[in-house]
């Protein structure tokens, strides 16, 4: 019975050694990664939230694609270093130019006017021989017979993890799989976010989303587990395989920016035999989803999946082998961008994100080398950025010693203050009405805001369209002439007087209407956290200005999502992130039809102006130009002129990346630029463990003062010892 | 024994379909299935016909607690209620909103729970039990004073502190450990020092204090006082004797918690980035997945009344004289 | 009227709970066995020292429920804003507010601005501050006038007390003293009331008033927040919160567990399984679940009734008034408990069997028997709970379910400040602040529930 006893010993003996080994007395104590990854070619980053969707068709946002955009590869990607941003090929071999037909499906020439096209087409050539990473779904048996395709729910419950898969397989890509993928976005399980948009566009799609409904239903009603829903066998009008790597999808009328979506993970490849795989019985019980498991073609495959933890991408076998880029904008060659032109990529075997839900400790990590590259945090502002007296920016002296760079570039994207236009007090299109909402907009002072709670880290908007995008200007043409006047060379806000005036030309005088009663606006947020605080406490301090009391109806996130869609908010923020780089993006945010009230649309104000309508539907088929320019421009002093948003701000994005990370250049509207960078392990694995020595004396000083504290007492206490012994019943 | 144990269990039925019930009834009207069909399906272009779809994948469009439309006893199992909140008493706890097994993730994070838990615990209940005995041992003395308000001044100051001082002391500054974060196997030790050693010290005025006052009431008894008039040493007499009788009062605040340590800690897991049950909890309530906090309550109340049929056996245990019947 | 009253649902409480209070303590005069513990209480220096600190949070907290609106100058009607009795004390601290963050004592801005200079160019610099240290021309004066006013302070605080305390050891004077005599009885101490730390006490709380008095007109002596208000001002807001949550918390359940607690003691049977059954259940969910639950569902109660919400200062009171009550739900479980098991053993006392044989009614047996003698096991928890509630309140409100982000609260404070810890160089004070304040509460508060506790406690009596 001695012998369990001894093994135990060895065992405890074994596990004391190992937490010996894990603090070796030189290394980094708080290093958070194995010591086995100490030099190994691995990018360090974080992800704050565990991504929603993973499957192309459903997933809709930036979390998301920071892992599926690296996974999947739809036909076309932008250029990673050419500005204004251009789509180029990715599986393609060719941005393919629009064919149009007319109603009775008849060529047109290509400069024929947007009302006599009726439906346009593109195909898409892929390039031969690209294949898919490896993954059980395409795993064969010696005979050529798939082997994990048939499985019944007792074998499926042996697997915990993709990995758990004894084989895996692959397959080369084709134009099928394309299609494939169209047709998931019409499936009625998947939800995909973008199916209203596209059963405007694609042929037939509205008609084959009912199809497949009704298929559905029927297979539901079957009440098999794991029902799969062949879409190789339903037909969808608009797209069309030519061969093996060719297929065509025709769309309704001229539709620009179609070629936009096409770059975007919607429209990735997905294998018939993945879904087929994953809807096996059992799978769903086990997280076996597609939803779960990126199948792509793309540099990197997705091989942990832990989202309480550590999710990591790494090098796909199967790559293609693209290559980097070998021309970019001016000033890139300079800035060490083409030192590796037309080198393969990736360049990095494998990228860990781990869980990191705080600002503070990533920050501090960051600090100490442990994430390669970090936002500038606002409570860090100071510590990592100088602001030269002109605005520019550079690295703080703290930052310049430990090697980190800095990069900035203003965001696709507009943060705004809305007014719901439905509103009886702050809604309509009346004169009072109108100039309430100029004074408002004048007394927010925006440029504060971004000052106070970002750091000067933004510029404010002067109209929807953020820089970078067309359509917008720069300098005294772009100025909001009902915000700002143009003086000193640069825009100014107004005074507050000339805010007070118009309130008062409102019928507002001193922020009472004329009974005298006290104007009272709501301010409705989903903000309710104590950091959010400051700055409605800011908010309010802007319409005190006008004397008008703003009162905060702080909800929870599903209530004043609530509130927005009955239209029973006032005022609001909202947010919008660029979907692709186009003016279209952002005015639709506007567009009558597309209101949040009835419509069910991005228009959250409920904006309905019939002349900025008509503008709108005439800018939107229109390409790139003076034309179209003019038109932008009629729209944006419409929208100005009525003030439906208190213009807000296009916030700018500071990234931070130490020394040894190289091939970095920001990229707002591309997901899938892992593949571009380079680090330097070496280099990092010095810094790491010079920046970390453990300090150990506090601890030491701790317990010497409490060993101090407690030993007179020992010693008196021996002493009353001996001499209660001498004198017993004392 | 057995008997009592089993009447135990049959009392506890009842308190969970309580417990089952003021949670259904808390989460249910305060959100519809339309919100949290929303939280889940995300912000952009959500359509009402996406919204019905989740619901009724979800079986979340069926009445709450009585189905006129269906047949009988289908009337009371084909709603929300049965199929969801009775379902836990056979612990399948089944599908989060997001979709995902929920059996399956409580199984995964409550190692990183009990990895810290644990030991906060048991060092924890040492720790305590020690120093107490060190200030009943020097009664009195300087030592007695000063410990007992130093454990008040300990005791005032808001848990909040000993997180944020400790995490910003030992990570930050002196670089002992990582900052957060959370790692497998050998690799957990050095990510879990810091939670277990800011657990401990935050625990050590007032369970220091309280042992303290148990030791202090033995000491008063007559037991004592004989047993030091045989000669015996103040040290035996104080573990020998007083220690012993001292854990009953101990136990009794004590076991209960023990199948709570599965649960982890709110604020420790989500300061140092944990991924036990404790930070699960707490992003169900953020994102309002009604499914995780439904699940966990029950846990919770299911480890609860664990702890106090435990409490119990360990008073047998500790003291003959106790019999359960 | 200038002014016209609001009466708050948490302000009606306390002014119950101050009525109460009042009550008891005439009650307690009049009682010999509750006078002798009390006065047990009253003999301990450091409780004594600790009330005094106590009643100091408790006048701020008093001062700020009283809440009402001003007339407005010119038209026949009120502010549609809400000030207290405090508000209007620390005006100057309430309205000097900056843009952003300031260090305590400081004259510039914590942060670099880009600021316009007059030749046109754009400069990035720490700006002066427009209200810190306004009235010095040049920074190097900052330290001289700090000294100057401190000593001024000091010099104030003293003379006050000093004052204060001739007048008290006059009164106090035994007949037949001269005053020499009474001054030399008072510096001995040896009295049974142990009035020298009392008035040690009030002078240290004295020179901080002072201080506090002197210095902060002029400057930021805590420093400010993000967006630029005093965190003097936020500190002293907060303790009315800690306050009520620590109070109004104990007065909500304590009908429920009193009742249901003795109920269930003396009738047995049914009723005890019922009421057991109750406090089991309630005490097997997880608190802070509970409260989260409680908590979302009156914001959803709020969003769809805004009508009745349309003030911050509502909303937020009624939040807190909520908050208390659910933290009374979860926590009236043990003392419902306790109160049990000592019914339980009352019952067995012979009086209250004969009182029950000569046919006495059971409610006037539970009001006139029961009720009195379960008060000690009262007392106990309600001063015990105090502290752990205040410190409660910081924990929930850093999960996201405490009091109103809009209100001023410790626990508002410590959750902002764990961002600023962050900040290169770091921003301490408002986490400083918050502990300061708060610790001295919580300590004052243990250190006189461990003298109440020590002297009802039969247990402990010895």
């Amino acid at each position: 019975m001695s012998e369990p006893k001894s093994e135990w010993r060895a065992r405890l003996a074994l596990v004391l050694v190992m937490i010996g080994l894990t603090v070796p007395a030189s290394a980094a104590w708080n290093n958070p990664y194995p010591e086995a990854e100490r030099t190994a070619n691995i990018l360090y980053a974080a992800f704050n939230e565990r991504p929603k969707h993973l499957d192309p068709a459903r997933s809709y946002s930036e979390n998301e694609y920071a892992f599926i955009a690296q996974v999947y590869e739809p036909p076309f990607q932008y250029h990673y270093l050419r500005r204004p941003y251009a789509l180029v090929p990715l599986t393609a071999t060719a941005v393919p130019r629009p064919i149009y037909l007319d109603k009775s499906n008849r060529r047109l020439p290509p400069t024929a006017p947007a009302g006599a096209i009726a439906y346009s087409i593109y195909e898409i050539k892929l390039r031969p021989g690209i294949r898919y990473q490896p993954h059980p779904a395409f795993a064969r048996d010696e005979r050529g017979q798939p082997l994990f395709q048939s499985l019944d729910a007792a074998t499926v419950r042996r697997f915990n993890t993709i990995a758990d898969f004894p084989r895996q397989g692959t397959r080369e890509l084709v134009a099928a799989d394309y299609i494939y993928q169209i047709k998931r976005l019409a499936h009625p399980a998947l939800h995909s976010p973008i199916l209203g948009v596209m059963a405007d566009h694609i042929v037939g799609f509205k008609d084959y989303a009912r199809t497949l409904a009704a298929a559905w239903r029927k297979l539901a009603a079957a009440g098999a587990d794991g029902a799969y829903l062949d879409l190789t066998r339903f037909p969808l009008a608009g797209v069309e395989e030519v061969d093996r790597y060719t297929f065509r999808v025709k769309i309704h009328g001229k539709y620009p920016q179609f070629l936009y979506w096409m770059a975007m993970p919607f429209f990735a490849p997905m294998p018939p035999e993945a879904d087929r795989f994953f809807s096996q019985p059992g799978m769903a019980q086990k997280n076996l989803t597609l939803d779960w498991y990126p199948v792509g073609t793309g540099p990197y495959m997705l091989t942990v999946n832990n989202p309480n933890r550590q999710m990591v991408l790494e090098r796909n076998p199967n790559f293609h082998g693209e290559l980097y880029p070998a021309d970019g904008e001016p000033g890139d060659a300079v800035a060490g961008l083409l030192k590796d032109a037309g080198q393969p990529l990736p360049f990095i075997d494998r990228v860990v994100f781990s869980l990191e839900k705080e600002n503070i400790p990533y920050w501090t990590k960051f600090l100490q080398g442990y994430y390669d590259r970090s936002a500038v945090p606002n409570e860090s502002f100071d510590q990592a950025v100088r602001v030269g007296g002109s605005g520019d920016t550079e690295v703080s002296d703290e930052m310049k010693a430990r090697g980190i760079s800095l990069l900035t570039s203003v965001q696709t994207s507009t943060f705004y203050l809305g007014f719901n236009m439905l509103d009886s007090v702050v809604g309509g299109y009346g004169e009072r009405a109108r100039k309430l909402r100029q004074a408002i907009s004048i007394a927010i002072d925006m440029e504060e805001q971004i000052a106070i709670f970002r750091n000067g880290r933004g510029i404010a908007a002067q109209g929807p369209l953020p820089p970078g995008i067309f359509g917008y200007k720069e300098g005294q043409a772009g100025v909001n002439p009902y915000v700002y006047d143009w003086a000193n060379g640069r825009a100014e806000r107004k005074p507050i007087e000339a805010a007070q005036r118009l309130l008062a030309e409102a019928g507002y005088a001193n922020g009472q209407d004329a009974t005298g009663r006290p104007l009272l606006l709501y301010f409705d947020t989903a903000a309710t956290g104590p950091e959010q605080k400051a700055r409605l406490d800011w908010l309010r301090k802007q319409l005190q200005k006008l004397n008008v009391q703003l009162v905060v109806r702080a909800t929870d996130y599903n209530r004043f999502q609530e509130k927005m869609r009955k239209g029973d908010a006032q005022l609001f923020e909202w947010g919008w992130n660029a979907d692709y780089p186009d003016p279209e993006n952002f005015l639709f945010l506007l567009y009558g039809p597309n209101k949040k009230v009835g419509g069910e649309g991005e228009n959250a104000a409920n904006y309905d102006n019939p002349e900025f309508d008509r503008l709108f539907e005439r800018m939107r088929n229109m390409d790139n130009g003076p034309e179209r320019q003019r038109v932008i421009d009629q729209m944006v002093d419409i929208a100005r002129r009525d003030a439906p948003w208190a213009w807000g701000l296009h916030p700018m994005q500071f990234s931070l990346q130490h020394a040894w990370v190289s091939n970095v250049k920001p990229n707002n509207i591309a997901n899938n630029t892992l593949k571009y960078m380079r680090i330097d392990p070496q280099r990092r694995a010095v810094a790491r463990e010079a920046w970390n020595r453990p300090v150990v004396w506090p601890i030491a000083a701790v317990m010497a003062l409490l060993v101090a504290g407690v030993m007179p007492a020992v010693v008196s206490y021996r002493r009353r010892e001996l001499r209660s012994q001498r004198q017993p019943n004392g | 024994m057995l008997a009592y144990l089993i009447r135990r269990l049959l009392y506890a039925v009842p308190i969970l379909l309580g417990v089952n019930l003021l949670t259904f009834a808390l989460f249910f009207f305060v959100n519809s299935p339309d919100d949290m069909a929303r939280i889940q399906l995300g912000v952009k272009r959500v359509t009402p016909e996406a919204i019905a779809q989740w619901k009724a994948e979800r079986g979340y469009d069926k009445p709450l607690v009585y189905n006129d439309k269906a047949a009988g006893l289908q009337r009371v199992t084909d709603t929300i209620f049965y199929r969801h909140s009775l379902r836990l008493f056979a612990f399948d706890f089944g599908r989060s909103d997001e979709g995902r097994d929920i059996g399956y993730d409580i199984r995964q994070r409550m190692w990183p729970s009990l990895a810290i838990a644990l030991p906060t615990f048991l060092v924890g209940v040492l720790a305590y039990v020690t120093f107490a005995l060190i200030l009943a041992f020097f009664r009195g003395m300087y030592l007695d004073t000063v410990g007992v308000v130093v454990c008040v001044i300990l005791m005032s100051v808001s848990a909040l502190f000993y997180v944020i001082g400790g995490q910003y002391l030992a990570s930050k500054l002196l670089h002992l450990v990582p900052i957060s974060g959370y790692g497998g196997g050998v690799d957990a030790f050095k990510f879990i020092v810091l939670p277990v050693v800011i657990g401990v010290v935050s625990g050590i005025g007032g369970n220091t204090r309280l042992y303290r006052t148990f030791f202090l009431e033995e000491i008063g008894k007559d037991y004592v006082r004989t047993a030091r008039a045989k000669g015996l040493s103040e040290a035996r007499v104080l573990f020998r004797h007083v220690l012993k009788n001292a854990l009953i009062p101990i136990l009794t605040g004590v076991v209960v918690v023990i199948p709570l340590l599965f649960i982890g800690s709110l604020i420790m897991e989500s300061f140092f980035g944990i991924p036990g049950l404790g930070s699960y909890t707490i992003d169900a309530i953020n994102s309002q997945d009604f499914a995780i906090v439904r699940a966990m309550v029950f846990l919770g109340s299911v480890l609860y009344i664990v702890g106090l049929i435990l409490t119990d056996f360990s008073y047998t245990l500790v003291d003959p004289r106790v019999r359960l019947s | 009227m200038p002014i016209q009253f609001v009466f708050l649902w948490t302000d009606a409480l306390i002014y119950v709970l101050l009525a109460v209070v009042s009550v008891f303590v005439v009650y307690a005069v009049r009682h010999e066995h509750l006078r002798a513990p009390w006065s047990q209480v009253a003999r301990r220096p450091l409780a004594m020292g600790a009330l005094v600190v106590l009643l100091a949070y408790v006048a701020i907290g008093l001062l700020d429920s009283v809440h009402y609106r001003e007339r407005l100058a010119k038209q026949d009607q009120y502010a549609a804003e809400v000030k207290s009795l405090l508000d209007t004390l620390l005006q100057p601290l309430r309205t000097r507010t900056e843009r952003t963050y300031s260090a305590p004592f400081a004259i510039h801005a914590f942060t670099s601005e880009t600021v316009d200079k007059p030749d046109g160019t754009r400069e990035r610099a720490y700006p002066r501050l427009k209200y810190g240290g306004a009235h010095l021309a040049t920074a190097d004066e900052r330290a001289g006038d700090i000294g100057r006013r401190t000593a001024r302070a000091l010099g104030t605080a003293v003379l006050v007390w000093l004052l204060a305390l001739g007048v008290f050891v006059y009164w106090r004077r035994l007949p037949g003293d001269d005053y020499r005599a009474a001054v030399m009885r008072f510096i001995r101490g040896g009295e049974r009331i142990p009035w020298r730390t009392i008035w040690a006490t009030t002078g240290v709380l004295l020179l901080v008033l002072s201080c506090g008095v002197y210095l902060s007109p002029y400057y930021h002596v805590l420093g400010t927040d993000q967006v630029g208000i005093d965190v003097l001002y936020k500190s002293l807001k907060s303790v009315r919160t800690g306050l009520v949550i620590g109070t109004l918390t104990t007065l909500v359940m304590l009908p429920f567990a009193l009742v249901f607690g003795v109920a269930a003691g003396y009738f047995r049977g049914w009723i005890d399984d019922v009421i057991q059954y109750t406090y089991t259940t309630l005490s097997s969910i997880p608190g802070v679940l509970l409260i989260a639950a409680a908590i979302l569902s009156l914001q959803v109660y709020m969003a769809t009734h805004p009508e009745s919400f349309d003030n911050v200062v509502v909303r937020a009171d009624t939040r807190l008034l909520f908050l208390c009550a659910i933290l009374g739900v979860t926590s009236w479980t043990s003392l419902c408990r306790l109160l049990r098991g000592e019914t339980l053993k009352l019952r067995e006392l012979d009086y209250i069997g004969a009182a029950r044989a000569l046919g006495v009614t059971s409610a006037r047996i539970m009001t006139r028997h029961l009720f009195p003698n379960v008060m000690h096991v009262v007392l106990i928890t309600v001063v015990l709970d105090f502290s752990g509630l205040v410190l409660a309140e910081a924990v929930l409100s850093y999960v996201g379910v405490g009091v109103d982000p809009s209100m001023e609260s410790w626990g508002n404070m410590i959750n902002g400040a764990r961002l600023e810890m962050a900040r290169e160089p770091m921003v301490w004070w408002t986490l400083a602040a918050a502990f300061v304040f708060m610790f001295g509460l919580v300590l004052a508060a243990n250190l006189f529930a461990d003298a109440v506790r020590d002297a009802f406690d039969p247990r402990l009596r010895r």
